[in-house]
Order: C-alpha cells, then sequence, then structure tokens
C-alpha cells in the first residue's frame, strides 16, 4: 500500500509517434500520491497523448509507466481502469442514449469493486448529489448542457473509486461562477487524497490547484516545477506566445 | 498454356471488375454513402442493354442514352432527398453508417423486386460482338475485350477528370477531408450529390458492358455490389487506378483459384480474400499504411 | 433474480399467463394454426436472439442465416447417430463454438465493414458447405429421418422462445447487460470504465449465435431434407434483423412485436406474390429509418405516457 509522499505514478522515457510525426519524445516526470499536477502546454504539444498512453488507448512506442512500482505498459484500457486509474475526455463523451444515473453506475458497476446495479444505483445517487446533477439523474446524458456532460464525466470517473483521476481539460468552457465551482470540487477530491493529473489551460486553475506543473511543447519536456515558477520561465512564455490561451 | 489462357481471362474479367466497382467507389469515397443497392443499377443497364437488341433491334450500345440519364437522375435523387437527412441527423459516422446501410438495403430489396415483378427472374442473355479474337496465342470473344478497353478507356477519363479539372480537384478533395473541403468554399452537398449520380450511372454503363458476354436475371445485382464492394475494400477508399488494380487482382485471383481448385468455389475465393484483406489490412491494398 | 421478478411481478404475471395459454395452443388448433406459430415462434427467438447482441452493440450482423444454417447441418448430421435432444443440444453449443471463433477475428471491425463481412459469411459457409457435399459426400442434400409430432416442436419452440425473452430481459438487468448498451453508446467509454469489451462482445455474440443454431436445428426437424441452400438462406438475416428493428431492438419484448406483424404479412404476401413481400420489406427498411426508429415498442410507449399524461392533466383540472 502506497502511502502520502510515495510516487504513485511514474513516467520515464515515454515515446510515442503517429505516422513520422512524434507526439510525445522522450518524456519522463513523476506525481506522488495525494498530489496534483498541472500538465500544460499549447496545443498539440502531446498531452492528450500523454494521458491516451497512460490509460492504455495507445501502446508507447518506447518508455516506461510504472504505478505504484508496477510497469503498466502493455495491459488493456480496462486492466489499467480497474487498477484505480480513472480519466475524462477532452471532448465530452457520453453515453447519449443512456440516462444521467445509468452513465455513473456504469463507472461504478465495473471499475475496481464491481458491483450489481442496484447497489451501484445507490452510490451514483450520491455521486451526482455532488457534482450538482441529481435533479436531472432520470434524463438521457444526451439532453444535459455541455457543462453537465462534463460534470457528468467527472461522476462517472468518480465512480470507479481512483486513486489517481486524469483531467482532461475539465475546466475548459466553463463561465466564471462556474469555473470558480468547479476548481473548489477538484479541489475537494484532492483533500480526499486522490491523485490528479489535469491538462489545463486555465492557468487561474493550475495556479490555484496545483503543486507541480510540467510543461509540454512539440511531444518534449520543456520546463517543471511550482506553478509560479514555472509560469514565469521565459522558455515556457516563449512556447506559448501567440497562444492565446497564455492569457486566460 | 492453358494456365495462361486462364490468367489472361482473369485480366479481362477483372477489368469489368475494376469498372465496375469505380462507381461505388466514387460513391463511397466523395459521398461517404456505402450504397447497397448499387447493383441494382448494374442491373438495370444489363436489362436495357437487353431489350435495346431484342425488343427494339438496335445497337446495345444506344442503351446507354437511356440507361446513364435514368441512374443518374435516380441516384441524384436517392442522395438529395434519402441520404442528405440521414447525414443531418447523425451524430456521428457510425450511426450514419447504420441508417445507411438499412436504407440502401431496403432500396435493394425494392428494385429487385420491382425487376422480379416486372422482367421475372428469368435467366437472360444475347449475343453481340462474340466472335473470337486471338490475342497473344490465347483466344478470347471480341465482347470481353471491347468490355475490357472501354472500362479502361473510362477509368483513364474519370483519372484525367479527378486530376485536371475544377470539380475533380473539389472532389478529391472531399474525398480526403470533407469538413476541410467545406472550409474553403466547396459546396459538399451539391458535389457529393454528383459524385454519387456519376457513380450510379457508372454502374449502369458496365452492367450494359458486361451484358455482352455474361447471362444475367433480375437478382443478379446483390452479386455485383458485393463485388464492386470487395474491390473498393481492396483498393482503398477514394481510389481510381487502385479500383481498376484491384480489379484485375480481384479477376485473376477468381480464374486462376477457380482453375485451380474448383470453378465452383469462385464467391468462396472471393470472400476469402475479400475477409483476409478486411482482417489484415483493412485500409486496402493499394494505400499507403 | 426473484428480487427482479418481484420489481417487475405485473408484466411476469402476464407473461406467465400468456405462456401457459399459448402452450394450450395445440389441444385447439389445426394442424395449418400449428405451423404457423411455428414459424411465428422461430422468427421471434431469432429477432429476439439478434436484438440482444445487435441491438444493444449496435453491431448489425447479417451472419443469422449462417448460424441458423450451421444448427440445421449440425442436427441433420447428428439426428444419425444420437438422440434427437442430444443433436438439439449440440446444434446450440456447435453454433456458440462457431461464433467464438467468428467473433475473435471479426469483432474488431465496425460499421459497415462488419455489416458486409457478416454478409459475406453467410456466402461464403454456403458456397464450402455445398461444394463439400457435391465433390466429397457426392450428394446435395441430406434427409432428415425422425418422427417428432408437430406438437412437440409447437412446444420445443414455444420454450425456447419464452427463454430466449425472459433470457435476454434478465441480461439486460445486470451488469452484463449494461456493458452491452455501453458498449453500443460508446466503446471507448465502455473500454475506459473498465468494461473488457473484448470478452462480452465475443460472449454475447456467441450466445446469441447459439440461439439461432437451436432455432434452426429445431426447424429442420421439419424438414424432411435439407441442402445449403434452405439452410443458408440470406432471407432470414434480413427477415430477422428488420422484425427486431420493426418492434424495437432496444426492449425485451420488441423484437416479438415487430416479428409477429412481418411474419403474418410474409404468410398472406409470400405464397401468391413472393416478389411483394420483397418489395415490402425493402420499404420496411425505410420506413423505419425516417419514421420509427425506436421501432413498434417506442410508439406504443409513446402513446401510453402521452394518455397517462392526459389523465394527470384531467385529474388536475377535475
Ligand atoms: N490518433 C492520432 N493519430 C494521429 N495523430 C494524432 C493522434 N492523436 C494525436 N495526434 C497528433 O499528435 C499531436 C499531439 O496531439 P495531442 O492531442 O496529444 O495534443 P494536445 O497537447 O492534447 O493538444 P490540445 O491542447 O489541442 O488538446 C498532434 O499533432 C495530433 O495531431
Ligand atoms: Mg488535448
Amino acid at each position: 500500500m502506497s502511502g502520502p509522499g510515495d510516487i504513485l505514478l511514474s513516467i520515464r522515457g515515454l515515446q510515442k509517434a503517429f505516422g513520422g510525426l512524434v507526439a510525445v519524445r522522450d518524456l519522463s516526470f513523476d506525481i506522488p500520491q495525494g498530489k496534483i499536477l498541472g500538465l500544460i502546454g499549447p496545443n498539440g504539444s502531446g498531452k492528450t497523448t500523454v494521458l491516451n498512453l497512460v490509460t492504455a488507448e495507445f501502446a508507447p512506442d518506447r518508455g516506461t509507466i510504472l504505478f505504484k512500482d508496477r510497469d503498466i505498459v502493455g495491459a488493456k484500457s480496462f486492466e489499467v481502469c480497474r487498477m484505480r486509474i480513472a480519466r475524462t475526455f477532452q471532448l465530452v463523451r457520453v453515453l447519449p442514449h443512456m440516462t444521467t444515473r445509468e452513465n455513473v453506475m456504469l463507472g461504478r458497476m465495473f471499475g475496481s469493486a464491481p458491483t450489481v446495479p442496484a447497489h451501484a444505483a445507490k452510490e451514483a445517487d450520491a455521486l451526482l448529489d455532488r457534482v450538482g446533477l441529481k435533479p436531472r439523474a432520470g434524463m438521457f446524458a444526451s439532453q444535459l448542457t455541455y457543462i453537465d456532460q462534463k460534470r457528468l464525466e467527472l461522476a462517472r470517473a468518480l465512480a470507479a473509486h481512483p486513486e489517481l483521476l486524469l483531467l482532461d481539460e475539465w475546466l475548459a468552457g466553463l463561465n466564471p461562477t462556474e469555473l470558480k465551482i468547479g476548481i473548489d470540487l477538484v479541489r475537494q477530491i484532492g483533500r480526499e487524497g486522490i491523485t490528479i493529473v489535469m491538462i489545463e489551460h486555465v492557468m487561474e486553475a493550475i495556479r490555484a490547484l496545483c503543486h507541480r506543473v510540467v510543461v509540454m511543447n512539440a511531444g518534449e519536456r520543456i520546463a517543471e516545477g511550482t506553478p509560479d515558477s514555472v509560469l514565469s520561465d521565459p522558455q515556457v512564455i516563449q512556447a506559448y506566445l501567440g497562444g492565446s490561451d497564455a492569457a486566460a | 498454356m492453358i494456365l495462361f489462357e486462364v490468367f489472361l481471362g482473369g485480366l479481362l474479367l477483372g477489368g469489368m471488375y475494376g469498372l465496375i466497382a469505380l462507381g461505388l467507389n466514387l460513391q463511397y469515397g466523395v459521398a461517404r454513402i456505402l450504397n447497397l443497392s448499387y447493383g441494382e443499377f448494374f442491373m438495370g443497364g444489363a436489362f436495357t442493354a437487353f431489350f435495346t437488341i431484342m425488343l427494339w433491334k438496335l445497337n446495345p450500345l444506344l442503351s446507354l442514352f437511356v440507361s446513364l440519364p435514368i441512374a443518374f437522375v435516380i441516384n441524384w435523387l436517392i442522395y438529395q432527398y434519402l441520404m442528405i437527412p440521414l447525414v443531418r441527423r447523425a451524430a456521428d459516422q457510425d450511426a450514419l453508417d447504420a441508417d445507411v446501410v438499412l436504407v440502401t438495403f431496403g432500396l435493394f430489396f425494392v428494385f429487385q423486386g420491382l425487376a422480379l415483378v416486372n422482367w421475372s427472374g428469368d435467366l437472360r442473355g444475347y449475343s453481340f460482338l462474340s466472335s473470337p479474337v486471338h490475342l497473344v496465342g490465347a483466344t478470347v470473344a471480341f465482347n470481353r475485350l471491347f468490355a475490357f478497353l472501354a472500362a479502361c478507356a473510362l477509368a483513364f477519363a474519370l483519372f484525367l477528370v479527378l486530376r485536371y479539372t475544377r470539380f475533380g480537384t473539389a472532389l478529391r478533395a472531399m474525398t480526403i477531408d470533407p469538413v476541410a473541403a467545406s472550409l474553403v468554399g466547396i459546396d459538399v452537398r451539391k458535389f457529393s450529390a454528383l459524385a454519387f449520380a456519376a457513380g450510379g450511372a457508372l454502374a449502369a454503363a458496365s452492367g450494359m458492358l458486361v451484358s455482352t458476354f455474361i447471362s444475367f436475371s433480375s437478382t443478379i445485382g446483390v452479386e455485383y455490389t458485393l463485388k464492386a464492394l470487395i474491390v473498393v475494400i481492396l483498393a482503398g477508399v477514394g481510389r481510381v487506378t487502385g479500383t481498376l488494380a484491384a480489379g484485375l487482382v480481384l479477376g485473376v485471383v477468381e480464374s486462376v483459384g477457380g482453375y485451380l481448385v474448383d470453378p465452383q468455389l469462385t464467391i468462396a475465393i472471393n470472400f476469402g480474400l475479400f475477409m483476409l484483406v478486411l482482417l489484415l489490412r483493412p485500409t486496402g491494398l493499394f494505400t499507403r499504411a | 433474480m426473484l428480487e427482479l421478478l418481484r420489481r417487475n411481478w405485473g408484466i411476469s404475471a402476464l407473461t406467465a399467463l400468456g405462456a401457459g395459454l399459448l402452450a394450450l395452443v395445440p389441444l385447439f388448433g389445426s394442424n395449418y394454426v400449428l405451423s404457423l406459430f411455428i414459424v411465428l415462434y422461430a422468427n421471434v427467438a431469432l429477432a429476439t436472439a439478434w436484438a440482444f447482441f445487435s441491438g444493444a452493440t449496435r453491431y448489425i450482423s447479417l451472419a443469422t442465416a449462417a448460424f441458423f444454417g450451421v444448427g440445421i447441418y449440425t442436427l441433420a448430421i447428428l439426428h444419425v447417430y444420437v438422440s434427437i435432444p442430444l443433436a438439439v443440444v449440440g446444434a446450440a453449443i456447435v453454433g456458440f463454438l462457431v461464433a467464438l471463433v467468428v467473433g475473435l477475428s471479426t469483432l474488431r471491425l465496425r460499421g459497415v465493414y462488419f455489416v458486409v463481412f457478416t454478409f459475406g459469411l453467410t456466402e461464403l459457409v454456403h458456397q464450402v458447405l455445398n461444394w463439400w457435399e457435391i465433390k466429397i459426400n457426392k450428394t446435395v442434400s441430406r434427409y432428415i429421418f425422425t418422427d417428432v409430432s408437430n406438437v412437440n416442436i409447437y412446444e420445443t419452440l414455444l420454450a425456447v422462445t419464452l427463454i430466449t425473452i425472459v433470457g435476454s430481459w434478465y441480461v439486460s438487468q445486470i451488469r452484463l447487460g449494461f456493458a452491452l448498451r455501453a458498449i453500443g453508446e460508446d466503446e471507448t467509454v465502455a473500454r475506459h470504465t473498465g468494461v473488457n469489451t473484448t470478452r462480452v462482445k465475443i460472449l454475447c455474440f456467441a450466445l446469441s449465435a447459439s440461439v439461432m443454431a437451436l432455432v434452426g436445428a429445431v426447424l429442420a426437424l421439419r424438414y424432411p431434407y435439407i441442402d445449403a441452400s434452405i439452410a443458408f438462406n440470406n432471407t432470414w438475416s434480413f427477415q430477422v434483423l428488420i422484425a427486431a428493428l420493426l418492434g424495437g431492438a432496444g426492449r425485451a419484448w420488441g423484437p416479438a412485436m415487430g416479428a409477429v406483424p412481418l411474419v403474418l404479412l410474409s404468410e398472406y404476401l409470400a405464397g401468391s406474390f413472393p416478389h411483394h413481400f420483397s418489395i415490402a420489406l425493402g420499404l420496411c427498411f425505410v420506413v423505419i429509418v425516417y419514421f420509427l426508429p425506436g421501432g413498434i415498442t417506442r410508439l406504443i410507449e409513446r402513446f401510453l405516457h402521452s394518455l397517462k399524461a392526459a389523465r394527470a392533466g384531467m385529474g388536475g383540472h377535475g
């Protein structure tokens, strides 16, 4: 069992190319148990690909991914989920013709501690309450607004009882009020001891939440450190130059 | 020597398969609609030729003046009024595919049923240009050679159109990326409808050409839809020269395989090849990885 | 299971009552009525089995005829050596195993490719078997020697059909059913939420195929002889697909609701106007896609819903 302070996820020399394009190049970083790590970088710098490699959507060309000191390269996506690594998707993916509740139940039923539908439904309701979706539990997921679908994705990921939660621009597209609520929610999840890797363009959220930040550019890690030190690094500013998101 | 004749026969046959598949690949490559009623237009073209020579005692080539416009218009209507609503409402390509498969299968049943009601299920055939010619030591019927050459000419013409006209450039752009094509001002719907209609007309043309040397019936369509589909998948979606090449491969494999194993197994050989490609190289034989 | 029954006692009681009544049909019905019911049950069972896998996952399979034919042939071969019940069970097992092999190789194809592949599969098996029989066995057809009565066939198929419907409903209530639906909705999400998608797909595909083979085997008992064209007739694949979608593939009772009218229509048309049936079938496809996306069951549910709403409205006023 890993305790606070131990390294939960350790990525070493990770590499992935699509045809001639190297999306992730010789990437290494660690994340200690219970911390929130920000993964930032301009569009197309390979952030989502890192997430996809960790969750075995793609197999890496090279490198190791150690989760609790165990190399998980080669495991299937569903096995990764059962090891208690849950994720959300950059382009929201809900199951449109299933109800909000059923979407969350799914996360609970097949995750690390499989359970029967009746039991999963109870837990789903509790989670929906937490993300503020309780009143829409019976609606089809396709009928939810964009923001609510994002909340639903988070609830579904949490339902799997993750130790490591991977958020891909989960805070993107929220208005200031929603952003504040969202940041509080992520902070709360972090306080419960769930380790989080968050890809984010909203620097305000990065500053507010992350203990450490890894900056990627063109597939490579170009900086790592605390939010403040990293965001004032000239190399990082250079990489973001022209990227409108940097101002946010 | 016999094997060579078989091989040559396979090449001629393969040219036809290439031609038959060209229209389907135009439809699927450009309009992204897999038309499972495609073979019915092939059947229609064959029947028009048959009636032209048998009823009206005219040269069957003249039937093209009737069957091409009809097939063109019907296919245009299908795209415009049946497919566009589906494209509009589809959430993703998967959902669209499911709807399209059902509707075009439905059309296949309707067209085939209509043909059966009106023309019965009897086997038809006629003789046209069937004198033998000698070709590098082998003997083939002239109509086969003629059809083969016509197929090559049509494929070449299509290739030129796609390469050197604005229309063709637009179609090629749409094959690669419909979204980007619409962004640079190409009217994707209009061109899709035209490509779809042209594909249907090609089906009718190939039906006419093939009818000169095979016998056919109202139920022949589905067999040629499947053959065309096999060729398209072998070739890779949206490729003209690849389509012709894949047609040749299929023709030769079918002829030589049938000769070496058993002529009764040609369909099995076809499907065997098809399934192998589908499983091992789903993007097609003639595509870069 | 008991818990599920208790929560759905109304429909369970109705099903049991209906089954009881149907089981009595042979006491009153003529041979013609019996035969009609047998065809009905076969279609309902096939459509339900189809919807169990294809309806939920949206992997549209046209291999129904292939598995159905495998069942017929297995029975024709086995019944010479073993008792009929054993041969029928054997057919289901063979269907299951064949589907396992097919599933392992094909279920990573999606969309159109899967459809065409399964369609081609039937043709392939048909041709190869035909060739095998003629070239190797030197026969065209196989004779089936049984003295199984129509009543026995009727009761067996009724049982198979009921078990298929109830089984498919039961699965829809447990984890496996959720997994199947999730695969149909978004396979990537299903994978990332811990569903072993490959295993679920292959298992359910094989389960559905084993029912198809079972139905084929039971129906084969009525044929004096069979050949490859009888056994592997693609019409089955299409008719079953249409029945399931017409009724509504998302509900346990849906396929039955579609199969019944379709069979009656085909009974009516097939004898005197066989080609018109093909046209009607084709139009069914089109109508379903444009006007009945959820099938008849969705229509009924909507109707009941609006009825309830209307009654609630009246209560408010009165
Ligand atoms: N499945 C794929 N096939 C081919 N190329 C891909 C694939 N996924 C990503 N890429 C390419 O890899 C590169 C990195 O993409 P990635 O999605 O990881 O970037 P990102 O950092 O998440 O960008 P954004 O901020 O826009 O989400 C891009 O050039 C992208 O086009
Ligand atoms: Mg991204």
